[in-house]
């Protein structure tokens, strides 16, 4: 592979690139598109709710299955949780918290896929259409592109927003904005409003950014981890590698069980958290 | 990292997709559940009741047996002691009866042998005067001498 293909560098930058609906120049350019992770996130999105809806469609009050019994476990630990952070009606809270979980634990979970297998898919089907492979990109973790967690965490946010109001009023809110955390004084009015918005900024970003780091870190040490198991055939006499690479590889894809599981409860717990907070006067 | 309108697509199927489960996945499933919690609930506390219902027939069924024991006592006591009287009741006409035999048949023998002296005697004064009717041949007349016949007769 050494040999004939791409040098580890452009190994890693053709994985590393989307599928995108326009050559992107700018930093932010809001014209384009990522297709690849627009395909993936909703694509599992709606393998998720469908078996979720699936478990709903044939919930009985009876004895259950292992199926239901499994979906059951999750919807009673999301229920617990959202019931012990948010104070009030969660009725919309409490499906969205374990929409969150199942949602990104599936899109975190396809970075257990072979790190080649979509991608060479793809560019095969590229590369038939008559296109060139080499520029068949395909990144297959949706949550590892900051723009599918900020646009998560910028929907909690808006949520936030309009949790909000609805509990305390728009002029209750205001009032909060103003006067908490440092208290009712004119002079404190802006410092509190910046305190404020400094405190929505940074839980939005740090939200989406905490996601997308270790998702986006897991992948590129998936592929480091590739590199290493693909170095033995170019350099002479280096199996080991191949057995590091393999060895390697195991012990981060188990390791990553774990982070993909926890990451997805962690962005539910905070948006549990933020909707939380919007809930409760300071 | 590029920001581009990805973002936005991504919220927007985040709203979506949540609203999907508020409207379709949670309430059934939610419902599921507070209907089995019920069920449960309700069987511990149907159990409940049959536990406190078994102590309690229970506890009857050995009042029941107690009564049941009493009562053949009681039973078995009258038993004996009728047993007894109509024993001694018997006994007492057993006796009864033989006293009356016994007494008849000392009045029967007593009177038989008063009949067969009697009888002894009439034959005896008949052969006394048959007798003396041949000794005397017709020197003596039985009805003359009746009267003095009967003396002797009594004398026998």
């Amino acid at each position: 592979m050494a040999a004939q293909g791409p040098n580890a560098s452009e190994y890693i930058v053709h994985h590393l690139t989307h599928l995108k609906s326009a050559k992107q120049t700018a930093l932010v350019d809001w014209s384009v598109f990522h297709l690849d992770t627009l395909f993936w996130s909703v694509s599992l999105g709606l393998v998720a709710i469908l078996i979720l809806a699936r478990a709903a469609s044939k919930a009985t009050s009876g004895v259950p299955g292992r199926f239901q019994a499994a979906v059951e476990i999750l919807v009673e630990m999301v229920e617990s949780q959202s019931k012990s952070i948010v104070h009030g009606d969660r009725s919309f809270i409490a499906p969205l918290a374990l929409t969150v979980f199942v949602w990104i634990f599936f899109m975190n979970a396809m970075d257990l896929l072979p790190l080649d297998l979509v991608p060479n898919i793809w560019a095969a089907i590229f590369g038939a259409a008559g296109h060139d492979p080499h520029h068949a990109y395909m990144r297959v973790v949706p949550t590892a592109d900051l723009n599918a967690t900020l646009g998560m965490s910028l929907g909690v946010l808006i949520l936030c927003l309009y949790y909000s109001v609805k509990i305390k009023g728009f002029g209750g809110w205001m009032h909060e904005l103003f006067t908490a955390p440092f208290g009712s004084h004119p002079v404190l009015y802006p410092i509190n409003f910046a305190m404020q918005l400094i405190e929505f900024v940074a839980k939005t970003v740090s939200h989406g950014m905490r996601l997308f780091g270790n998702m986006y870190a897991g992948e590129l040490i998936f592929m480091l981890i590739a590199l290493m198991g693909a170095a033995w055939a170019g350099t002479a006499g280096s199996g080991l590698l191949w057995i590091g690479g393999v060895l390697a590889g195991a012990i981060w894809a188990i390791f990553h069980i774990l982070i993909i599981t926890l990451q997805a409860f962690i962005f539910m717990m905070l948006t549990l958290v933020y909707i939380g907070q919007a809930h409760e006067s300071h | 990292m590029n920001l581009n309108a990805t973002l936005f697509a991504q919220l927007v199927v985040f709203l979506i997709l949540a609203w999907f489960t508020m409207k379709f996945v949670w309430p059934p499933i939610m419902k599921a559940l507070d209907e089995r919690a019920g069920k449960i609930a309700d069987g511990l506390a149907a159990a409940d009741k049959a536990k406190t219902d078994l102590a309690h027939a229970e506890k009857k069924a050995g009042e029941e047996l107690r009564k049941a024991r009493e009562s053949a006592a009681e039973f078995r006591s009258g038993a004996e002691r009728q047993v007894a009287q109509l024993i001694e009741e018997a006994r007492v006409e057993g006796a009864r009866i033989v006293a009356a035999a016994r007494e008849a048949a000392e009045t029967e023998a007593a009177s038989a042998s008063q009949r067969a002296k009697e009888a002894l005697r009439e034959q005896v004064a008949a052969l006394a005067v048959a007798g003396a009717e041949r000794i005397l041949r017709k020197e003596i007349n039985a009805q003359v001498h009746a009267e003095l016949l009967t003396q002797l007769k009594s004398e026998l």
